[in-house]
């Protein structure tokens, strides 16, 4: 992995390794010492051009339990307020040795042009773009999911499973939601079935070749009696432009697709609900939902940080993603001599090849 | 091409390799060690044995059942956990991205208690630097102690075993592998000469 751009990068293997790190990160995470020193030395920094506060900190938090030093940088009080381009920030960024940039834009793609324009050498995660693609939340949503429902006693997590067989309901605002574009194509890499449930109006068009099942009707999905329902935000934020008309009105919204207490008492026992947040109480999603044993909207948070941990880790520890910034002082010795600084290997491996005197 | 033990494995036979302990030799050398631990600690009180993914976890299984079956009142599953140090290596960035073991200790943690690592080669040191670091962040353990099935040499770092299995004086060419049934299927000791045609 260099990047992090789309969950359409991770094939099932690779997206099973992410969930297994992020297993092993989330064991870390109960002792009470957690910090790892795996990342000393490296530096990532949060280049945040939307509002947020769960994504930012998450990331925050688990660069700093793996001892990176972080840098955070908003939009609102830099120089990209007084219209630097993204291009010259991200030559700043380079000039100042960043490993990893963690990039949430308002533009579908720029996570993308970051990576390939040859700006920087860092490693680029994407952040949520846009409408586009908000990895780190699908990751994390499919670790959830399978903890609850394929783990079992003597592997909690699931660790090596994948979601095979699993009926995941996604229901709300897709036509603006990121989260639900990358969660239908990882959850579809990983065997699972994917249900899009909204009113016709909060659907994108052309979303018939998606990896999913479409409806319109929550209730007809709710009695399939999915394993996980996942509700979306409605985003009234980006709504405002086509002067809101997406739905008659909220309460109508909630009437037809919002889960309450008497949605909730029709799914199975073992069924849970997920949410991205931050939750837009009484719309999409009732209090009684929200509050009941079967949420795990709160884990989700916890989990995030782990599954975070887990991708920066399998971008920045290994050698051969960042040679362009991996300290080149040889301070460090090589674990055998044969490959330590400066040294060919095969002054090492010449004079001994006859001191084989053992047994 | 080779006068020592023919290894029954396809992967082996482009280099030389010689068995150099066989099943026998490592159940021996892990009774002697289950001994050796007990008589060193003056019995089995406060006693944790944490293998290092990914031999050393087995090893760790087998070292706690022969307590367990040689001292009188220890339950080998109290005993035992795994300790990976992968977070915890000062090499992560001369080679690909390693995937992390597991961690798992005891219910009674190992706050005051002897830690007894287990690993199968104890070679550069460096691994063994990087599980007292893991440790340190785990708890404070009242001793620890180091178990290895072979010592083979090369010492990077001021380390030392307190238990071996076998010491095995090696060039740094040559390659020395712990199989064994629970992760490959058979048990025993190679060694395996790096450079083409080095085995005698």
């Amino acid at each position: 992995m260099r990047h992090l751009l789309s969950t359409t990068d991770l094939d099932r293997a690779a997206a099973i390794r992410v969930l297994d790190t992020a297993a092993q990160m989330a064991a870390t995470q109960g002792r009470q010492i957690k910090k790892l020193p795996t990342l000393r030395g490296r530096t990532v920094v949060n280049l945040f051009f939307e509002d947020s506060t769960r994504t930012r900190i998450s990331f925050e938090t688990a660069a700093k339990r793996l001892s990176a030093d972080v840098i955070n940088f908003s939009a609102k009080g830099s120089s990209v307020s007084k219209g630097e381009s993204l291009k010259d920030t991200a030559l700043t960024l380079q000039a100042m040795g960043a490993d990893a940039i963690v990039i949430r834009h308002q533009a579908s793609g720029a996570p993308h042009t970051l990576a390939h324009a040859g700006w920087t050498e860092a490693a680029v995660v994407n952040a949520g773009d846009g409408m586009h693609q908000h990895p780190t939340q699908a990751l994390l949503d499919a670790f959830t999911i399978r903890r609850h429902l394929t783990g079992g006693p003597g592997n909690p997590d699931g660790v090596g499973n994948d979601l095979a067989g699993l009926h995941v309901a996604v229901v709300g605002d897709v036509l603006h939601s990121r989260v639900a574009r990358s969660n239908v194509d990882l959850l579809h890499t990983l065997g699972a079935r994917v249900t899009l449930v909204a009113p016709p109006t909060l659907l994108p068009v052309g979303v018939g070749p998606w990896p999913a099942e479409v409806s319109y009707r929550l209730d007809d999905v709710l009695a399939q009696g999915p394993d996980a329902v996942m509700m979306l935000r409605v985003q009234r934020e980006r709504m405002s432009t086509a002067g809101g008309g997406f739905f008659p009105s909220p309460l109508e919204y909630t009437r037809l697709y919002g889960l309450d207490a008497r949605r909730l008492a029709t799914l199975p026992d073992h069924s849970i609900v997920l949410h991205p947040g931050p939750m837009n109480r009484g719309l999409e999603i009732s209090a009684d939902a929200a509050d009941s044993p079967r949420a795990v909207i709160v884990e989700q948070v916890a989990n995030g940080v782990a599954v975070r941990m887990a991708v920066l880790y399998l971008l920045l520890a290994g050698d051969g993603d960042t040679a362009g910034t991996a300290p080149a002082t040889g301070a460090v010795p090589a674990l055998t001599s044969a490959s330590s600084s400066g040294s060919t290997p095969a002054t090492t491996a010449a004079p001994t090849t006859t001191a084989g005197a053992t047994a | 091409m080779t006068s020592g033990t023919p290894v029954p494995d396809d992967t082996a036979a482009a280099t030389a390799a010689t068995v150099v302990l066989g099943e026998q030799d490592v159940a021996r050398a892990l009774t002697r060690i289950a001994h050796e631990i007990l008589e060193r600690n003056k019995g089995g009180d406060d006693l944790v044995v944490l293998g290092i993914p990914t031999r050393g976890v087995p090893l760790a299984h087998r070292l706690a059942a022969r307590l367990a079956a040689v001292e009188p009142g220890l339950v080998a599953e109290d005993l035992v956990g795994s300790l990976d140090v992968t977070m915890y290596r000062d090499d992560l960035a001369q080679h690909p991205t390693r995937s992390i073991g597991a961690t798992t200790v005891p219910g009674g943690g190992i706050d005051g208690k002897v830690v007894v690592l287990v690993d199968d080669v104890l070679y550069s040191g460096r691994t063994i630097r990087a599980a007292l670091d893991a440790l340190n962040d785990l708890g404070r353990p009242r001793a620890v102690q180091l178990a290895a099935l072979v010592d083979r040499g090369h010492r990077e770092l001021p380390i030392r075993a307190d238990f071996v299995g076998k010491n095995l004086p090696t060039s740094t060419a040559e390659r020395v592998r712990v199989l064994l049934a629970e992760t490959d299927g058979r048990t025993e000791v190679v060694i395996e000469s790096g450079t083409d045609g080095g085995a005698r």
